[in-house]
């Protein structure tokens, strides 16, 4: 059978690191699939977000041009936006703010919409702007599959609501049904 | 949003921008060319590609427009401090043992990062005896480099850059604040020549020391990358250093084994002889 997905995008701003922390540890062992995280933050200061999020697997920011491999995780780099090519590679662009971010999750998922259309898998989470909700939305456009984390148990519901009052086509889930959506989604039979 | 606009449109347009204004977009990364030139469509109330390709054949006043767009405008000063420190560290002592330093800024946009380099130069003494050469392809980009005109905002997060990259003087010092903006110090101004030059289409035109094109590579796809990658190196004397953008390398090019590493890190190269 043809794999439902080929890439899993999370995004998130204000209270998310907690929830991110969460997907990652329960992340199947043998998921053969790439993850992409996109987080804002700071701009020009040391961050060891990286090796924060370094939960159960080694999470790398890619360089520009760098070959997306199945089961590896990535985290967008500070100040850069991160895009996705039809070629499976990575393409970093430092244009302006959007949404007053770089990264931004909207250029991310919606890159991510036209190079692998109804095969994407994307989570938005806690955070206090809109950021994420166009991108999601075109993800939803292209046939795939658009995850909002439940306004009611995240720490900053203003994305989660926003995703969910622009894209109708959105699916509402606690951490724990995302945990186990992905675990029965990606499985190899 | 992008979805508007189709990949066979997409290269109509490229190609209609280069037999007609001699400007070649058509090694440009696709995912961030593409939604650029939406959203210059939406800027410019064009409702259709039909109608982008008549205004574009018709009239070069909308294409200067479309250039502002499809060129990334975006710089700070001092950005990735730690990347200026390693310069001034690691770089600027070597440059110190030539009469004459030559450095290029390719892609220099709207000149922050070319001042930088020439206070840096300057707080090591250097700055007398060199020559800065910054040139885009973007000619308004160019005029506001060249009146080293800054907005005020800005300048906060500039000294916070600055004091982070080892800075060692009065950040407010290099320049002059007048209402909502500020003009640096001519002092500064004077060793830098700002030109027009596109990395696609022109050649080498001097031999440099330092070759500094931070982001302006991510733009382009990877055959493009080793053409410009050659264009430096062709550039640069022996031994000369070459700068990239943090995130970028030269690992996914067939320029690889040409230059050997700085700091990996900080992503500064030197040729091999």
């Amino acid at each position: 059978m043809e794999a439902q997905f080929n890439i899993i995008l999370i995004g998130g701003s204000a209270g998310s690191l907690q929830p991110v922390i969460s997907i990652l540890e329960q992340l199947p062992e043998d998921l053969r699939i790439p993850v992409v995280i996109v987080l804002h933050r700071l701009r020009n200061v040391q961050s060891e977000m990286d090796r924060l999020l370094s939960v159960k697997k080694k999470i790398t920011e890619p360089e520009d041009k760098e070959k997306i491999l199945p089961g590896r995780i990535y985290l967008a780099p500070q100040n850069y936006h991160l895009m996705l090519e039809a070629d499976d590679t990575f393409m970093l662009d430092y244009s302006e703010l959007v949404n007053f971010s770089r990264p931004s999750i909207d250029m991310t998922f919606s890159s991510a919409a036209i190079a692998y259309q109804h095969k994407v898998m994307a989570i938005l989470l806690s955070g206090a702007n809109h950021d994420g909700a166009a991108g999601l939305c075109e993800i939803a456009a292209q046939g795939g599959t658009a995850i909002v984390q439940d306004p009611a148990e995240a720490d900053f519901d203003v994305m989660p609501l926003a995703a969910i009052a622009m894209c109708d086509r959105a699916r509402v889930m606690s951490i724990e049904d995302i945990n186990l959506y992905i675990k029965s989604n990606t499985q190899a039979d | 949003m992008n979805e508007e606009i189709s990949m066979a449109d997409y290269l109509e347009v490229i190609q209609v921008i280069r037999l007609r204004y001699g400007y070649d977009f058509t090694g440009y990364a696709q995912a961030s060319l593409k939604r650029r030139l939406v959203r210059f469509m939406g800027h410019a109330n064009v409702a259709s590609v039909f109608d982008l390709k008549h205004q574009l054949v018709n009239d070069a006043n909308f294409f200067n427009q479309m250039v502002q767009y499809l060129t990334v405008n975006v710089t700070e000063m001092f950005r990735d401090p730690a990347f200026y420190k390693t310069l001034k560290e690691v770089v600027l002592p070597k440059l110190a043992a030539y009469p004459n330093i030559k450095i290029w800024h390719a892609g220099c946009s709207t000149g922050e990062e070319v001042y930088s380099m020439a206070i840096l130069l300057h707080e090591a003494g250097l700055l007398e005896r060199t020559r800065i050469y910054a040139t885009d392809l973007n000619p308004a980009n160019l005029e506001r480099a060249a009146s080293g005109v800054v907005q005020l905002e800005y300048m906060k997060e500039y000294t916070a850059n600055y004091i982070q990259a080892g800075g060692q003087q009065d950040f407010s010092d290099y320049y002059t604040a007048r209402y909502d903006k500020v003009i640096l110090q001519k002092e500064l101004r004077k060793n830098i020549t700002f030109f027009q030059h596109n990395l696609v289409t022109d050649q080498v035109f001097n031999e440099f020391q330092l070759i500094c094109c931070r982001n302006v590579f991510i733009y382009f796809n990877r055959d493009l990358q080793n053409d410009v990658l050659k264009l430096f190196y062709d550039s640069l004397s022996p031994w000369g250093y070459l700068a990239l953008g943090i995130k970028e390398s030269l690992r996914f090019t067939e320029m690889k084994n040409a230059f050997e590493n700085v700091h990996m890190n900080h992503k500064i190269y030197r040729r091999k002889r």
